[in-house]
């Protein structure tokens, strides 16, 4: 197995999208948001701008509130880090439709590229094991991002997360809006609640 | 949903969990998020033991301020129930709540100001109401039981019916003295 990543990150996010039908996406800030916008705006995305941290929680209140529904929280691996105690938080929580994915370059990337901790050994779907997710995996080819779309399309007793291990590089930066009342309201009025 | 009797008038005396978890209820709210304090004993006991509310407890406060953002995005009210030394840590994910002017009720208890034996907690005490107002949220304090049942129904309609940023402050006096 290579260790040294060669997936381009958006083609593994515009896999992983591909076919989402009903799914809602809240995506961590930095390239997350990006990459979730740059494979096409939806009513459906909650994108973070700020907030670090909290991606994967947003994801679990929704979750919560809309279990008939697939959450997906896409969000990278500085962001995750910083949020490492509420992987604990949702392992007790089990939501059934709640799936974390994690883009991993290893790197801090909108500071300057500066190494994280997942290329220092921490590896996040251990911890997320050790949390009580039910499951969890690595990939790091386009073939396995495919793979893991078909799997997650399948429904789960419980939380999982998966880290796709990408080339740390930045793309093109592809900017949804960042006026979250705006995002808010929108993403409510997706699913048929009116504004304030 | 909303009680139309003034809470005023129920006299909550020592019971006010009970009451406070009444007007929760009446709120619709749905999700309750917690790090204990033994001031809110009670109402975690209540809320636990309620199938029709999802209860989440933390590891850190700030994650009941991206909770109840999910909750509310999913058409959910939440309440995040946690002590005044939490508060410090809720602060950056507070932005979350601010710009996106998501509706956020906060119970916090207060220690560190009233007949505290344990130093470590003035500190926070000191910092817990302006840090709050620096952040962008509107602080409500009560000090006896029925101001504090008063002021929660209040503070609810604030939050959930005018979209607005809300903590509670309940007096340490109000709780009483922890026992060492």
């Amino acid at each position: 197995m290579p260790m040294q990543a060669q997936l381009d990150r958006r083609a593994a996010v515009a896999a992983l999208l591909k076919n989402r039908k009903d799914t809602l996406v809240v995506s961590g800030l930095g390239s997350p948001t990006y990459d979730l916008h740059s494979v096409g705006d939806h009513n459906g995305n909650f994108y973070l701008w700020g907030a670090m941290g909290g991606a994967a929680l947003i994801g679990l209140g929704l979750a919560q509130a809309q279990p008939e529904k697939r959450v997906l929280a896409l969000t990278g691996d500085g962001e995750q880090l910083m949020g490492l105690g509420g992987l604990a938080t949702i392992g007790v929580a089990r939501p059934r439709n709640l799936d974390i994915a994690v883009i991993d370059n290893q790197h801090f990337g909108e500071t300057g590229m500066q190494a994280s901790h997942t290329g220092r050994g921490v590896d996040l779907t251990a911890i997320a094991t050790a949390c009580g997710f039910v499951a969890t995996g690595t990939v790091r080819t386009l073939e396995e991002v495919e793979r893991l779309t078909r799997q997650i399309a399948e429904p789960a007793d419980g939380p999982r997360l998966f880290v796709i291990k990408v080339l740390a590089e930045n793309p093109p930066r592809s900017l949804p809006s960042r006026d979250a009342v705006f995002i808010k309201n929108r993403f409510r009025a997706h699913l048929g609640f009116a504004a304030a | 949903m909303h009680n139309p009797h003034p809470t005023s008038e129920a006299h909550a005396g020592g019971d006010w969990p009970s009451e406070l978890y009444r007007i929760l209820k009446a709120a619709d709210v749905r999700q309750m998020s917690y790090v204990p304090d033994a001031g809110h004993s009670q109402l975690i006991r209540l809320f636990s033991a309620d199938r029709d509310v999802t209860t989440n407890v933390l590891t850190t406060e700030e994650e009941g301020i991206a909770i109840a953002a999910g909750a509310w995005l999913g058409g959910q009210r939440s309440v995040l129930l946690m002590q005044s030394s939490g508060v410090g840590n809720c602060i950056n994910m507070l932005s979350l709540s601010a710009i996106g002017r998501f509706p956020l009720l906060m119970l916090v208890t207060m220690r560190g100001e009233w007949a505290e034996f344990n130093p470590w907690q003035v500190p926070m005490s000191r910092a817990t109401q302006p840090s709050l107002e620096a952040i962008g949220l509107k602080v409500m304090r009560a000090e006896t039981p029925d101001d504090l049942v008063e002021t929660v129904e209040s503070a609810a309609a604030l939050a959930y019916q005018s979209d607005q940023q809300v903590a509670v402050l309940i007096g340490q006096r109000l709780i009483g003295k922890k026992k060492w």
